[in-house]
């Protein structure tokens, strides 16, 4: 046999195997589990993963879309094209109460929006579905209070996370043991940065949103961050005019609520190449992040993913 | 805007990837140097500058400059109290490698959020303050790091500046280090003296210590050499999962954790000891000729041999131990400790099984490496112990193949991880005779019925329905599973108290022995019924104090006189009436009613259904009845 040794896989063949480890993990130990799609890359990722994970099966759970009905309109084209073209099942879930109060980023401002129409709707769909594990792409590189987060990540029945008493995790030996109402959050791409997420779309080649790549679209400026102008609903300032600019994303959620970069990268291959000079985080872009240094460790023990 | 040249964007691709950890005690400077290197190697954002110059001003220890321990600490309160609670992992690149750190606490009391940044790292970074020199943290840290079967380590000397740079205060250190670590058998060791603070020798050899010859932390992290031998063992697949789309397609996934397989290759199901070939390595981005540790795929079988998740498929020469019973060093890692004959599950690679620990060999003293007598583990113990699992599984040792030699246990009833243990070897029954050492207590006994034992002492006038309402729960707890038994007159009075009367001092020794049985049931982990007029306030108080808080439920069964006389079953109410039965309760002796008792029932108003109903629901919701789940089978 030749001498070889484990190090002859790279860094990413490291973390996509470990990631199917994760995937395959939760499909066996548990009754109920979803996957939370968000449309965005880290769930393009998750979601390729999961498909070379079960294959020549298909993955045995079904996606699930919180919809704020404030995504961009692509997204939504693209998340309905994905499941079709994969045959995923796929659930979305939007809060009826907070529609019918009609609870917008605009007028409620953005912490009582994400409350309602995201956390809320979110746990709301776990209990009246009873999903005992939940999928999420979130990476230990996005946030410090993530950083901290195990991979099987223990949720109380009310959705709520204990950060000063998370269960130690051993090896890969995870433990999905939870009484009824309980549940398990679970992040296979905990180990991946937003570099390796691009290289890996790009080496595999995954569909990804438009929106990604640099277009003329049309922006408003809001405390000095460039927010899309996507449809009616945003309320445009006296005198103000949507000027058409060369934007992308480089995070993607609620289109009033992040903001577009400066940018012509119109390949995967151009986005790497911005990636690896960028000087800003991804998540500056997420303007609900920015209330204080603790505003994501709130927002997870709340229930936020 | 510069442009990356497009040769980088690929070099990264096929970068190798170092996980470590780095430990230390307090304010020895773990996340600053984490901090330094995120910060030194341009992986911090402006905005990350940004909030943490903020941070620093409002947190910071650090004067006026910036306080790299706020980037890591990424708990509010870890912020607040500049201590690190949990494990942070991290995550930056130079040209040559990718690094995912995991700053791990050094407080003793967060020992296992240590440990669990230790099991998935190749290397730790063990810091020592210049001007302290080794604590007895540094040796615990070391040693617990080596149990969890890392290899390598660095000793980083930090705050050097602190010390002048002194060469010789760093040889003594480095000198009693290498001495504390002799018996722990690392393969590679290297001491770095640097300051976190000041980035000295930490991208580069400084200055400041023209001394040192050896290299910079981060030159040497991205070249030492820990490659796991993974490859050259035998082959071990835990199967995760069996992949079954259609009637023509039967596969096994997992993923390799030890040597390399073929198709063709010969390889035995470790649980059943069926052999058999390998088919096809199928990967969704086509067959593979060959998959090494590492990879997960899914691989299908020559023969229908019966394999489900739990089994290893294995090298048919080199197979893995099976064995019911083995020893292992455990790690304990909750508040309740570690008990000899109580039950827990135990997570063997993809295998749950239930297990008990039949003996303690020993604990060590983490921060001398003696060995110590030992009954129990408490939190952050560590010791050597017999494991007797439900069924046999299949192992390696864990010097051998760590990843079929780890195993996680998980506390029956609160579903909490609270111990890690790394098996040492097989035993064999005929060696293993130590069961009469066994400390069979009542909990041992209760958690094997997976019931909190108590009392249900019912009272109540003759005819409230005391033994009809005690019966139904018992009926209740038989069929959800639960062991108990019933006491009342009718089967004492026959037999152990068949030489007591109806005088006060024969009512007071016949509930006194009652209330012993009682206990001695109690302590064997039944539920116990009694059911029992008793009368007196005082007799109830005694059987109470004889047992623990919370095993005594007091059931007042209050029946008004006039219904229970009417409904006289035994025909006792008209015979005292008569005249014809002295000192009976209600008529001519007194009946002491319960003034605060656990659990009031309405005796006149309800059904005896609806009432055992309600003693039933007062013990589920108190707990004393765990759910279905937790009496099923052993194996999950």
């Amino acid at each position: 046999m030749p001498n070889v040794s484990s190090n002859r896989l790279t860094h990413l063949q490291r973390l996509e195997s470990e990631s199917i480890f994760i995937l395959r993990e939760v499909a066996a130990e548990f009754r109920n589990p979803i996957m939370l799609y968000s449309i965005g890359k880290d769930s393009a990722v998750m979601l390729h993963l999961a498909m070379k994970a079960f294959y020549p099966s298909k993955p045995p759970f079904p996606l699930l879309h919180v919809d704020t009905t404030w995504k961009f309109r692509e997204m939504i084209a693209f998340r309905d094209e994905m499941a079709k073209t994969l045959g995923f099942d796929l659930l979305v879930h939007t809060n009826q109460e907070g529609l019918a109060q009609g609870i917008n980023p605009f007028h409620h401002g953005s912490s009582l929006y994400t409350n309602v129409m995201k956390t809320d709707a979110l746990k709301e769909a776990l209990t009246r579905h009873g999903f005992d594990a939940a999928f999420g792409g979130a990476r230990r590189d996005e946030e410090k209070s993530r950083a901290k987060e195990r991979v099987f990540s223990f949720r109380t029945a009310n959705h709520g996370w204990d950060p000063k008493n998370q269960r130690p995790e051993l090896w890969n030996l995870y433990n999905a043991r939870v009484k009824p109402g309980e549940s398990i959050r679970v992040f296979p791409l905990s180990n991946w940065t937003e570099l390796d997420i691009w290289q890996y779309i790009l080496a595999e080649r995954i569909p990804i949103v438009p929106l990604y790549f640099a277009a003329e679209r049309p922006i408003v400026w809001r405390d000095g961050q460039m927010i899309m102008v996507d449809d009616t609903r945003m309320p445009l300032l006296p005198g103000e005019a949507p000027e058409q600019r060369m934007i992308r994303f480089r995070t993607l959620g609620c289109y009033p609520l992040t903001a577009a970069i400066d940018s012509t990268a119109a390949t995967l291959e151009d986005i790497v190449q911005e990636m690896l000079v960028a000087r800003t985080s991804e998540r500056s872009g997420r303007l609900i992040d920015h209330d204080d240094a603790a505003s994501m460790e709130k927002k997870k023990r709340e229930g936020y993913f | 805007m510069n442009v990356a040249p497009l040769t980088e964007l690929f070099a990264t691709e096929s970068k190798s990837l170092l996980r470590f950890l780095t430990c230390g005690s307090v304010d020895d400077g773990k996340s600053t140097l984490i901090g330094r290197l995120l910060y030194d190697t341009k992986l911090l954002f402006d905005d990350q500058i940004a909030t943490l110059t903020k941070d620093s001003r409002k947190h910071g220890t650090a004067g006026d400059e910036l306080d790299f321990a706020l980037l890591v600490d990424g708990l509010a309160a870890e912020r607040e109290q500049g201590i690190t609670i949990d494990v942070a992992y991290r995550f930056f690149n130079t040209e040559r490698r990718k690094f995912i750190v995991a700053d791990t606490p050094g407080h003793e009391q967060y020992t296992r959020n240590m440990a669990t940044g230790a099991s998935n790292s190749d290397l730790a970074v063990i810091l020592v303050d210049a001007r302290q020199g080794l604590l007895t943290q540094t040796c615990r840290h070391s040693f617990i790091v080596s149990l969890l079967g890392i290899r390598h380590v660095v000793l980083a000397v930090n705050k050097i500046d602190l010390v002048e740079f002194s060469q010789s205060r760093f040889e003594d250190i480095v000198a009693d280090y290498t001495k504390l670590i002799a018996p722990l058998g690392f393969e590679t060791f290297q001491a770095v003296p640097l300051s976190a603070r000041y980035g000295d020798n930490i991208m580069a050899r400084s200055a400041r210590t023209p001394w040192y010859q050896g290299p910079a932390l981060v030159e040497y992290l991205e070249n030492v050499d820990v490659a796991e031998k993974a490859v050259a063992r035998p082959f071990r697949m835990p199967v995760q999962w069996v992949n079954r789309p259609n009637l023509d397609f039967r596969g096994f996934a997992g993923t390799i954790v030890s040597g390399s397989v073929r198709p063709g290759d010969s390889v035995v199901v470790a649980g059943s000891g069926r052999t058999t070939h390998v088919k096809s390595i199928v990967t969704r981005d086509g067959d593979l000729a060959e998959a090494v540790a590492g990879q997960a795929v899914t691989v299908t079988l020559e023969d229908e041999v019966d394999v489900s998740r739990g089994d290893i498929l294995a090298d048919a020469v080199h197979r893995p131990e099976r064995a019911d019973q083995f020893a292992a060093q455990i790690i304990w890692m909750h508040d309740e400790p570690l008990l000899p004959g109580r039950p827990y599950l135990i997570k063997m690679g993809t295998r749950t099984v239930g297990a008990t620990f039949t003996e303690i060999k020993h604990k060590v003293d983490v921060n001398t490496f003696q060995k110590l007598a030992a009954k129990t583990l408490t939190l952050n113990e560590v010791g050597v112990v017999n494991v007797a699992s439900r069924d046999a599984v299949s192992f390696d040792a864990f010097a051998d193949v760590p990843e079929t030699g780890a195993f996680i246990v998980i506390d029956r009833l609160s579903n909490q991880t609270v111990g890690a243990g790394m098996v040492q070897f097989a035993l064999r029954r005929a060696t293993n005779v130590h069961w009469q050492a066994l400390d069979v207590s009542k909990e041992a006994r209760a958690a094997l019925k997976h019931q909190r034992p108590a009392v249900l002492w019912f009272t109540g006038l003759s005819g409230s329905g005391k033994s009809t309402i005690a019966s139904l729960v018992e009926k209740k707890l038989y069929a959800a599973g639960r062991h108990t038994y019933m006491l009342d007159g009718d089967n004492v009075r026959h037999g152990l108290n068949k030489d007591l009367g109806f005088t006060d001092a024969d009512r007071v020794e016949n509930i006194r022995r009652v209330a012993e049985v009682a206990r001695l049931f109690v302590d064997a982990g039944l539920v116990v019924l009694v059911s029992f007029i008793s009368p007196f306030k005082a007799d109830r108080q005694m059987a109470r104090e004889l047992l623990s808080a919370g095993e005594f439920i007091e059931v007042f069964v209050d029946t008004p006189i006039e219904i229970a006389e009417k409904r006289d079953p035994k025909g006792l109410y008209k015979k005292a009436r008569q005249g014809l039965l002295a000192n009976f309760t209600g008529i001519d002796s007194p009946y002491e009613a319960p003034e605060n008792p656990e659990i009031l029932l309405s005796g006149g108003e309800k059904s005896a259904e609806e009432l055992a109903e309600q003693v039933f629901n007062y013990l589920s919701e108190r707990n004393y009845l765990h759910s279905d789940e937790d009496a099923g089978d052993w194996t999950i």
